[in-house]
């Protein structure tokens, strides 16, 4: 779990020399999410992904173009976006032209406004950010450009599928929304209103409500509210300590039918729910493991679990950002001229690593893939959390939301 | 806490500006010129940002605790909400094309600090101690929380962006790059770090020293403590302010972090790691803790964990933060005996440093036994890779702790008799 | 009305847990004059050892062992730190405490990782003792409630009725005659900082499994706790238990409750805008209580100390 720290002591610390020069044949991806502090599971959980997926996917293959290594350096933002935006900084001095971030909308918002800013100001070290994580929809739609890439499938598009799982099934016709106060709390909410009230007249929403992010400690109030207005389902974008408190409350308040998360699994989430949490926890997705899409990903995901017990695939479209980048510079035939390879990526439509097919819209650069309902199990091929308990596919919506309408207006570069 | 400031203000006349004066400044001023000309890249100019920006701020919390004995826990309010003002004013002037050039934005956001506080310090100030202590930390969690409930002021979780370019260009410049805000920043540094100097020297500043050691005596001579820890307090608020404009140009960015309780946290060890007892304590804290934050986390996963224990070292063992101790060698430096600790320093430190390092080799190898992936056995440390299942680097690490501590403990009854001979005026006995 | 009492019941237990906390803190800070920053965190130290040691032994024998580590480790703080800072003032025993906080949060990520705990309750409880309307009881809660009420009644009755409790009383109010008369009150002073962060213990011990031990439980809690003694009024015991279950009731009452602002707005005479995105006032307008229940504390306290700063039953000042 070390961290290639050598190029960060040589950014901020040897700083008159030009690290450019150093290695110029590796190319560069900073990845900047939480090392260290509270969400730090989260942050290396994906750091190992992504060293894992830079190995096995391009670097054992040959590397790209003529033979250039991908060098994947994680950098800890400590979860703050002024953190974020030094680490931007050392990354473009370190010659990185591509940046991967994922945990926090918020932090997101911060990087692509910083990215498009340095990218109109310094035309001669360009960096693409490629969000593998970052959900909000309003960074493929108002907030959208061109340097912004989003690899996963965003709040509205899981939602799209989440409730189709949700009409498809008979015994649900009040849903409960709850989720934390702020844009992506908000934001599941509004898209679950209008796709209920768009698929099927009959479900009732029983309740709306938001609490404050990271700030409650006891969720026996609001499980008591659920379980009292009669709801067959609970939908909840929760995160972090936040899912756990939720669903734990939930379930002990007597609650018996499912709970449609988005981020219920991993990090202890799933060992913490256990035995309580099968058949209730439901999870949408990207990329699901039971089964696996193809012999390759069962291969793949066995190969990570050996080198990193601890962790989790718990986010499978890094192997996509990962293999499409390297597709993007093959087509580009270089590394350092990311308009081209942004050009490259744009459009892009080739197999999902994890079955199927992905395809990189150009007109917002959002990815387009299928995405599954998955529900807590346990007896399965693949598990979570060094635990007996993991994800099985319940329902998949193949290249889900293809068609969803985005109202960003990308302003292209010459 | 003992004050340096307590001992000069027996000089009851303002004395000329002396060399020794104005020479800390001219040299200040030299240093920070010249910085960008040795670390050029970006990322440490960044860095170098961050730093002044941290010791302006710093410098405020400091008017509080240090001078004024305000324990507060909500400081980083007054920052983010000057900040956050300063990041509307810059939206409105990209959109209304205002002729206002980008150096003059700190006046605002020390203004609407001011403003933050001294509404809220009507009411606080009443008391020191405790009940300012805790009246601080409910309005800082107060307004945090505001900050991802009244989204259409603070931008609720993506926080608020705005665009340095849009302002008037001054002389010329557009603050494009990097540099230019160097320069803008270090200009605002210095001229606040002054004013707060001089605040500390003028009659409502020595005022706020008085109210801090004794409330009592000084209301028996006629002055409002409240009053007194009132001006304090918003005269803090208003280069708190400042600190928040300048955030605000370097990231072009402000979000709920900023206004957090955690941000309030750490403002307070970083002012008292530096010290709080002189002026230019929180400017070395400043320093040290975002050297440590960029450094030091970049080489280790558990910085927090070294920058906990130093903190508590320096509760417990330096209450004058690292000013203080630099300050306790003056009495030495004065009797021009400063040379003869030389020696006695090097014997013990030397060791010390060597058991601390030696121990933190051991939480490292400890950490990457417990959490390093397995099979990944290798890990880096000291610039030399090695396995950390081999008995060798524990042994090495040990060896290191326990004969550095012995080494240092059996040469630190000499070096207490050095400085206690260093600082005893020549002729007489020691 | 089912809603209301199940209402009252989850507030009980959350002001109860509130209580075994805040019942150490005031302690504490009526004896050596300082707030425990750090108290949170010995409630979190708690809910570790409890979980390390019920891997091996069982939920039954960490309710036990716990608490009394926690104690061990609290009587050592008091011994080796507090008690050297205490000479520097109250402020850096103030600072020192809260520096203590960030440190064992880091210890703690240091041994246990940044991950949730499955730290479950015991077996025998985990049942729901009873239901109103849907909404089940578990068993662990009312266990919780019963450990709570008899540890106070316990502290009440050796704070007045035993020798040492009236020891501990005139130490509190007078150290020095105290030790002229031969009493040892440094030790005293450990002995109560040490049952004061052994209760904590307990509290973490009990929430734990309920409300998730993970390395930031501390800060959740960690503030709250001040507020409530703070509104109480610091050194007083009852004050305590009647803040903490004001508290508790408080935020349960919120949180369930929707009541929306604009209700408020609109008796003002206001209108609901037409296109809310455009409105200044757009987050005042669909804003509800449940969404600030959790800094109505705050509020509370900030107007409790503004004006009356000896709290609700505090004899002095803050």
């Amino acid at each position: 779990m070390r961290i290639p720290t050598k190029f960060g002591v040589t950014a901020a610390l040897a700083l008159s020399v030009s690290a450019t020069a150093a290695f110029a044949e590796n190319i560069k991806i900073a990845f900047i999410d939480p090392l260290s502090g509270p969400f730090a599971t989260t942050g290396t959980n994906g750091l190992a992904e992504f060293q894992f997926a830079a190995e096995e996917l391009v670097n054992k293959k040959g590397g790209v173009l003529d033979g250039d290594m991908f060098e994947v350096i994680g950098l800890d933002n400590k979860m703050d976006g002024k953190e974020s935006l030094i680490n931007l900084q050392v990354a473009i001095d370190q010659g990185a032209h591509y940046v991967v971030q994922g945990n926090s909308s918020g932090i997101a918002h911060a990087l692509t406004e910083a990215v498009n800013k340095h990218n109109r100001r310094n035309p001669d070290s360009q960096v693409l950010f490629l969000n593998y994580s970052a959900v909000d929809p309003a960074l493929t739609n108002e907030k959208c450009n061109f340097w912004h890439f989003r690899f996963d499938a965003n709040a509205d598009i899981k939602m799209d599928a989440l409730t189709d799982a949700i009409v498809q099934n008979d015994e649900i016709s009040k849903v409960y929304l709850i989720g934390q106060d702020y844009s992506f709390g908000k934001a599941v909410a509004e898209a679950a209103q209008r796709d209920l009230g768009a698929k099927k007249d009959s479900i009732e929403i029983v309740g709306n409500e938001l609490h404050p992010i990271g700030k409650v400690k006891d969720f026996t109030p609001y499980a008591r509210k659920i379980v009292s207005s009669g709801a067959d389902a609970v939908i909840t974008g929760n995160w972090g300590s936040d899912m756990v408190g939720l669903g734990k409350a939930i379930i002990e308040a007597g609650f018996t039918g499912p709970i449609y998360t988005y981020y219920a699994a991993s990090n202890g989430i799933t060992r913490t729910f256990g035995e309580a949490g099968v058949g209730k926890i439901n999870l949408v997705g990207e990329g699901a493991l039971n089964p696996a899409g193809s012999p390759e990903v069962d291969e793949y995901v066995d190969a990570f679990e050996a080198k990193y017990p601890d962790h989790d695939i718990s986010q499978p479209r890094i192997a996509n950002v990962v293999r499409m980048l390297a597709m993007a510079i093959e087509e580009a035939g270089t590394a350092t001229d990311v308009v081209e390879v942004a050009k490259a990526l744009e459009g892009m439509e080739t197999d999902n690593f994890w079955g199927g097919k992905i395809k990189m819209r150009a007109e917002d650069h959002q990815a387009i893939q299928d995405v599954y309902v998955m529900e807590q199990a346990s007896g399965l091929k693949h598990l979570l959390d060094n635990s007996d308990y993991g994800l099985e596919t319940a329902v998949k919506v193949e290249m889900a939301s293809a068609d969803i309408p985005t109202t960003c207006e990308m302003e292209r570069p010459e | 806490m003992t004050d340096a400031s307590q001992k000069t203000a027996t000089i009851t006349r303002a004395p000329a500006l002396s060399l020794g004066q104005v020479l800390p400044w001219v040299i200040s001023v030299i240093f920070l010129v010249a910085m960008p000309t040795i670390f050029q890249s970006n990322s440490a100019i960044t860095i170098m940002n961050q730093m002044m920006i941290t010791i302006v701020f710093a410098l405020s919390y400091n008017m509080l605790l240090g001078q004024g004995g305000m324990l507060s826990f909500g400081h980083a309010v007054y920052m983010g909400v000057g900040g956050f003002f300063c990041m509307h004013l810059m939206n409105i002037v990209e959109t209304n094309e205002l002729p206002i050039p980008l150096p003059v934005l700190p006046i605002f956001g020390g203004l609407f600090g001011l403003g933050l506080a001294t509404i809220v310090g009507s009411f606080s100030t009443r008391k020191a101690g405790t009940v300012f202590a805790m009246i601080s930390l409910g309005i800082g969690e107060l307004i945090a929380a505001c900050s991802v409930i009244i989204t259409a002021f603070f931008g609720g979780e993506e926080g608020m962006p705005g665009d340095r370019t849009y302002f008037m260009p001054f002389f010329g410049i557009e603050f494009l790059q990097q540099i230019e805000v160097y320069y803008l920043i270090a200009f605002w540094t210095v001229l606040s770090t002054l004013l707060m100097y001089l605040f500390s020297r003028t009659p409502v500043g020595r005022m706020a020293n008085a109210v801090r050691d004794n409330p009592e005596r000084a209301e028996f001579l006629g002055y409002s403590a409240r009053w007194v820890r009132f001006f304090s307090f918003s005269a803090a608020g208003f280069f708190a302010g400042i600190a928040g404009a300048l955030f605000a140009i370097n990231y072009e960015i402000l979000t709920e972090t900023n206004l957090s309780t955690t941000q309030s946290g750490v403002i307070l060890l970083i002012a008292f790691l530096g010290g709080v007892g002189f002026f230019f304590g929180p400017i070395i804290g400043a320093i040290v803790f975002t050297l440590l934050q960029s450094v030091l986390s970049l080489q280790s996963e558990i910085w927090q964990l070294y920058v906990g224990a130093l903190f508590l070292a320096t509760v417990m063992y330096f209450p004058g933060g690292l000013a203080g101790v630099l300050m306790m060698h003056v009495p030495a430096a004065k009797f021009g005996k400063l040379g003869t600790l030389v020696v006695p320093y090097i014997k013990t430190l030397v060791p010390a440093i060597i058991a601390i390092f030696g121990l933190a080799a051991l939480m490292e190898l400890l950490f990457h036994v417990r959490h390093a992936s397995a099979g990944d056995d290798e890990m880096t440390l000291f610039w030399t890779t090695f396995d950390s299942h081999s008995v060798l680097p524990w042994i090495i690490a040990c060896v290191a702790t326990v004969g550095g501590f012995w080494l240092a403990r059996l040469s630190a009854p000499s070096l207490r008799e050095a400085w206690h001979r260093a600082n005893t005026p020549k002729g007489r006995p020691a | 009305m089912d809603l209301v009492i199940i209402n009252l019941i989850d507030g009980l237990f959350y002001g109860l847990l509130l209580f075994m906390l805040s019942s150490g803190l005031t302690l504490i800070f009526s004896m050596m004059g300082v707030l425990n920053f750090a108290h949170a965190s010995f409630y979190m130290l708690g809910a570790y050892f409890a979980y390390q040691i019920s891997m091996y032994l069982g939920f039954w024998m960490g309710l036990l062992i716990a608490p009394l580590l926690v104690g061990v480790v609290g009587a050592l703080v008091e011994r080796y730190g507090l008690r050297r800072v205490h000479q520097y003032g109250h402020v850096p025993e103030l600072i020192f405490t809260f520096g203590l906080a960030l440190l064992i949060e880091e210890v703690i990520k240091f041994f246990w990782g940044n991950n949730l705990m499955a730290y479950q309750e015991p077996e025998i409880l985990k049942f729901a003792l009873f239901s109103i309307g849907n909404n089940a009881v578990p068993a662990y809660k009312v266990f919780m409630i019963f450990t709570s009420v008899a540890i106070f009644i316990g502290l009440l009755y050796i704070l007045t009725r035993t020798r040492i409790g009236m020891i501990i009383q005139a130490a509190l109010s007078y150290p020095r005659t105290v030790e002229a008369l031969g009493h040892n009150v440094p030790l005293i002073f450990m002995g109560v900082f040490g049952v004061g962060t052994a209760l904590a213990g307990v509290a973490g011990v009990l929430a734990g499994p309920v409300l998730g031990t993970f390395p930031g439980m501390a800060f959740v809690l960690g503030s709250i706790v001040f507020v409530t003694i703070v509104i109480g009024g610091l050194g007083s015991l009852w004050g305590a238990l009647v803040a903490s279950l004001l508290l508790g009731w408080l935020t349960t009452f919120a949180a369930s409750s929707s009541f929306p602002f604009a209700s408020i707005l609109e008796s003002f005479g206001m209108q609901r805008p037409e296109s809310l995105s455009d409105s200044y006032l757009r987050d005042l307008w669909t804003l509800t209580l449940p969404q600030i229940g959790p800094i109505l504390p705050y509020i509370l306290m900030v107007l409790i100390l503004v004006f009356r700063p000896h709290g609700l039953f505090g004899k002095r000042d803050v």
